[in-house]
């Protein structure tokens, strides 16, 4: 049970650093990134490969990191020309396309059969290995909160807030929108990277079926029902969502009728009635929408 | 120096909206661009901030062509412009707006956050004074912390005045600073403009309400179906038949 919950913390302690990403990309910025996956299978492929390569643990986090957010920067250059809703379609057409790439490329990604042998986090630590990856997660994740508070409060940081409100407006002030849109998206894209890394060191098998749309919309769904735009938000969001449907694995043993195949479904459904409701009663979500005060 | 708009022509799907615009606008003078809703003022507006691009014509300045920079660039060699229909960043305060308007924030780079937090302090002290002098100017203090989008109409072109001031223009553009705004704000603009004029700030102002404006400024263009119908000393161009008819519609003879 205590091994059930840590794993638990460690999914949501990962799936905290994409709501981060999302948060300074489109709660602080009004980026709207429907690719998120695309960037965390990047960092999780790339750490995983190099990692098998030799190439030391820590390196090849960094690595996952800048890669993704260097495959972000193209997208930058060409997507953020185009109007909000196209952007999202583009993104999210990124994601697919890296996901088909990894299928077919099986020379390096081996396929849809995956990678079952990534190594470990912190094997050296054996049986306190799952505690030490939380620690270190906690970290990291303390780390890049404390930046990205300063982040905001920065000149930079009300340069996006001027650019999610009014672009053409800090056009004719002498800016360019499209030049914080695009650091933005690197940034973010970034930090899915990472967590990407994380991820598959974590549960040490990769396959592309991971990396679909619906990971990208629950931490969408996350920083939806946290609060967009804030960072308390999207810790709040992340642990609620993330915690409801890793938690609802153990439902079936509690309730043994169900089987597990329609258990699956069950959850999914769960998490659907939680969003309408929310929607319904809480459109702000828990701590409130900043973007809309 | 002075702002050359030579022959400007703009199509937008197949429909001329301006045709062969040619006027000449002291940089330092008080300009107005007047004429009836539709006349294509703000086209030619968006046109010399950069915009909009021309389908024939060009923008000189000081005997340099404008065609090929940006609206940023434009605005950054200190000619800015307003909107008719404002655009406050609305979810920031007053005092935000004023901050982000502010050119050359080493701070707005992420890395100078990190290697350069001396100089990033140092120009935002000097960014937030500067605030604090504008907030003074258009007395806009007792709202510096509401966020802008509750602002009333006239305070929020009040906003756009403040926002363009923190680059120290040399020019600015007003886009109808007296639609929407009450009367009493109406002359306390006017007279913030009088004042920033005295000071060597150029304007170039567009309105249709014709008395607002004609007792402000030294020349008026004015705009009629896309062309230029007349230019001149304000009384002059008042009294121009063709001026009265297109405002009239030809009733009055």
């Amino acid at each position: 049970m205590t091994a059930y919950l840590v794993t638990i913390f460690i999914i949501v302690l990962i799936y905290l650093l994409l709501s981060l990403g999302l948060t300074i990309q489109y709660g602080l910025t009004g980026l709207v990134n429907f690719g998120l996956v695309g960037f965390f299978a990047i960092g999780a492929y790339a750490s995983a490969l190099l990692a098998m390569n030799g190439i030391p643990m820590v390196v090849s986090f960094l690595l996952a990191s800048v890669l993704a957010g260097l495959a972000a920067w193209p997208i930058g250059l060409v997507a953020l020309r185009l109007r909000d809703d196209y952007f999202a379609i583009v993104t999210l057409g990124f994601s697919e396309t890296i996901r088909l790439v990894i299928v077919n490329e099986s020379w390096l990604t081996n396929g849809v059969r995956g990678i079952t042998d990534v190594p470990a986090l912190f094997q050296g630590a054996a049986s306190s290995a799952p505690l030490v990856t939380v620690g270190v997660l906690l970290i990291v994740n303390a780390a890049i909160i404390v930046v990205l508070q300063r982040i905001v409060k920065s000149p930079f940081g009300r340069a996006l807030e001027a650019v999610r409100d009014d672009e053409i407006a800090l056009t004719a002030l002498g800016k360019s929108p499209s030049r914080f849109k695009i650091e933005v998206l690197v940034l973010g894209s970034a930090l899915a990277g990472l967590a990407g890394a994380f991820y598959g060191h974590y549960v040490t098998y990769i396959v592309p079926d991971q990396f679909v749309p619906l990971t990208t919309f629950y931490i969408w769904m996350a920083v939806i029902i946290g609060g967009v735009g804030r960072v308390s938000g999207a810790i709040f969001g992340t642990v609620l969502l993330i915690g409801l449907l890793e938690g609802s694995r153990f439902l079936r043993d509690l309730i043994p009728a169900i089987p597990d195949t329609e258990m699956a479904s069950v959850r999914i459904g769960a998490v659907g009635l939680l969003l309408i409701l929310f929607m319904i009663y809480r459109p702000q979500g828990l701590l409130g929408d900043f973007t809309k005060r | 120096m002075t702002l050359e708009v030579s022959n400007i022509s703009v199509s937008l799907g197949g429909f001329e909206i301006l045709k062969d615009i040619a006027i000449s606008v002291p940089e330092a003078g008080m300009t107005g661009l007047i004429g009836p809703n539709g006349a294509g003022k703000s086209t030619l507006f968006s046109v010399i901030s950069g915009f909009l691009k021309q389908s024939a014509g060009r923008i000189q300045f000081g005997g340099r062509d404008l065609d090929g920079t940006g609206a940023a660039v434009r605005a950054r060699a200190g000619r800015v412009r307003t909107f008719q229909v404002p655009r406050e960043f609305r979810h920031m305060t007053v005092r935000e707006n004023l901050y982000a308007a502010a050119p050359d924030q080493p701070g707005e780079h992420l890395i100078n956050l990190l290697i350069r937090s001396a100089k990033v302090n140092l120009r935002e002290r000097e960014v937030r004074q500067q605030g604090e002098e504008v907030l003074d100017f258009l007395k806009l203090r007792k709202v510096a912390d509401v966020p802008s989008g509750q602002l009333s109409g006239g305070q929020k072109k009040l906003l756009e005045l403040g926002r363009v001031l923190m680059l120290k223009p040399k020019m600015i553009l007003l886009d109808e600073p007296f639609a929407g705004v009450n009367a009493v704000l109406i002359a306390e603009i006017v007279d913030r403009i009088r004042e920033l004029h005295a000071g060597g700030v150029g304007f170039l102002i567009i309105e249709h309400d014709l008395e607002a404006i004609s007792d402000l400024v030294d020349e008026m263009h004015v705009l009629n179906r896309g062309m230029l119908l007349a230019s001149g000393a304000p009384q002059a161009v008042l009294d121009d038949a063709r001026v009265r008819e297109a405002y009239l519609g030809g009733a009055v003879q």
